[in-house]
């Protein structure tokens, strides 16, 4: 396989990764918009975190947030995997800043509120993977025997 | 086409995302209706139990439907305590149970609150089992820590161990068990001002100040 062809692969598996969370994140932006977050009864159990005084940026509720960089993200990946060269470097930046906020949410659920969303986790699982596979993207212009 | 195809599935993403988020936004947006004239709140009868916390003349009656097992219940009893300061005599508060079948030990809580309330201590065991709701809702000896609250807060313990087990309890957890499931409740807390119904996203501390400021200024707040 080629270095192109492993680059494309990579790129298209970081894009269907994204879509994942993307379809993570826009059920947690309903769950917020509905206020299912503030209750019992709805599902999940993820009100302590999202119901938290976390769960929201200027009213905005940061499952918003995350579904937009998923769909960025999963825009900027699709992009690059059809080739467009000016696309490489926006999902690696997107990528470590949404890395860097998924540091940053695990540290609020384990150290602050003592409590964790399996969904926001689910999240964090697929930003590492996100970044994995970054990290293993060949640069440019080398050749790969594999 | 090649060049294109790019565009055109980040385009299909973009609505298939709006499209199923918009169904599933619908979907879950619990329907919430203004509580009849019929059911407005009325004085107490029967095996209806009606806590009134506050002044019972308020001009504004805040009723909510929660469970003493669930966290989010517990977060807005606390800032209920702190609303009925702020208001002063302006609002009421009203509690009606509706435990989740979900949540193991709720309906027992509840048993537990109107047993006290028999003996008229019903706001002080409210007090005890959300501020101790995270000890008792994960012990395994639940009851015996009911009793313990009840002793605590100065009841009369082998009294409240009958009127646990009592009908006249149970009558009034169901009374307001089947006045929620007439509202077509689903979740708690559930919070009414006025009878008309607050918004399930204005169920924190900001929304439910603008709704009473709302009403307190002859303005409807749903």
């Amino acid at each position: 396989m080629t270095v192109s062809r492993f680059r494309t692969a990579l790129y298209a598996i970081v894009a269907i990764v994204a879509l994942a969370g993307l379809a993570d994140a826009t059920y947690l932006t309903v769950q917020a918009l509905t206020g299912e977050t503030l209750s019992c009864g709805g599902s999940p159990d993820c009100f302590r975190v999202l119901g938290s005084s976390y769960g929201k940026v200027g009213g905005i509720p940061v499952a918003m947030f995350g579904a937009l960089a998923y769909f960025t993200l999963f825009s900027f990946a699709t992009f690059a995997a059809f080739g467009y060269s000016w696309a490489p470097k926006f999902v690696a930046l997107l990528a470590a800043a949404m890395f860097l906020a998924t540091l940053w949410f695990l540290y609020v659920q384990a150290f602050l509120l003592h409590a964790y969303c399996r969904y926001c986790l689910f999240s964090a699982a697929l930003t590492f993977l996100i970044a994995g596979l970054l990290i293993a993207v060949p640069p440019s212009g080398r050749r790969s025997s594999t | 086409m090649k060049r294109y195809l790019p565009f055109v599935i980040v385009v299909v993403v973009a609505l298939a995302t709006f499209g199923s988020g918009a169904m599933l936004y619908r979907a879950k947006r619990p329907q919430l209706h203004a509580i009849p004239e019929d059911k407005a709140v009325s004085a107490n009868s029967g095996s209806e139990s009606m806590h009134i916390r506050g002044n019972p003349d308020a001009p504004v009656t805040l009723e909510e439907f929660g469970d003493f097992q669930c966290p989010p219940c517990g977060s807005f009893a606390a800032f209920a305590e702190q609303l009925l300061k702020e208001y002063d005599s302006r609002v009421r508060l009203i509690f009606r149970n509706f435990p989740l079948s979900a949540h193991e030990h709720a309906r027992e809580a509840s048993l537990a609150a109107e047993a006290a309330g028999m003996q008229g201590h019903f706001w002080e065991m409210y007090d005890v089992l959300y501020r101790e709701q995270a000890v008792w809702s994960k012990a395994p000896n639940t009851r015996e820590l009911f009793e313990s609250y009840a002793g605590t807060i100065g009841l009369n313990v082998d009294q409240f161990k009958k009127d646990m087990d009592g009908e006249q309890a149970k009558a009034r957890v169901d009374s307001d068990v089947a006045r929620a499931e007439s509202l077509e409740i689903k979740v708690t807390p559930t919070l009414y001002i006025n009878g008309q119904p607050v918004d399930p996203k204005d169920k924190n501390p900001e929304g439910v100040r603008a709704a009473i400021n709302a009403v307190l200024a002859g303005k409807p707040h749903a």
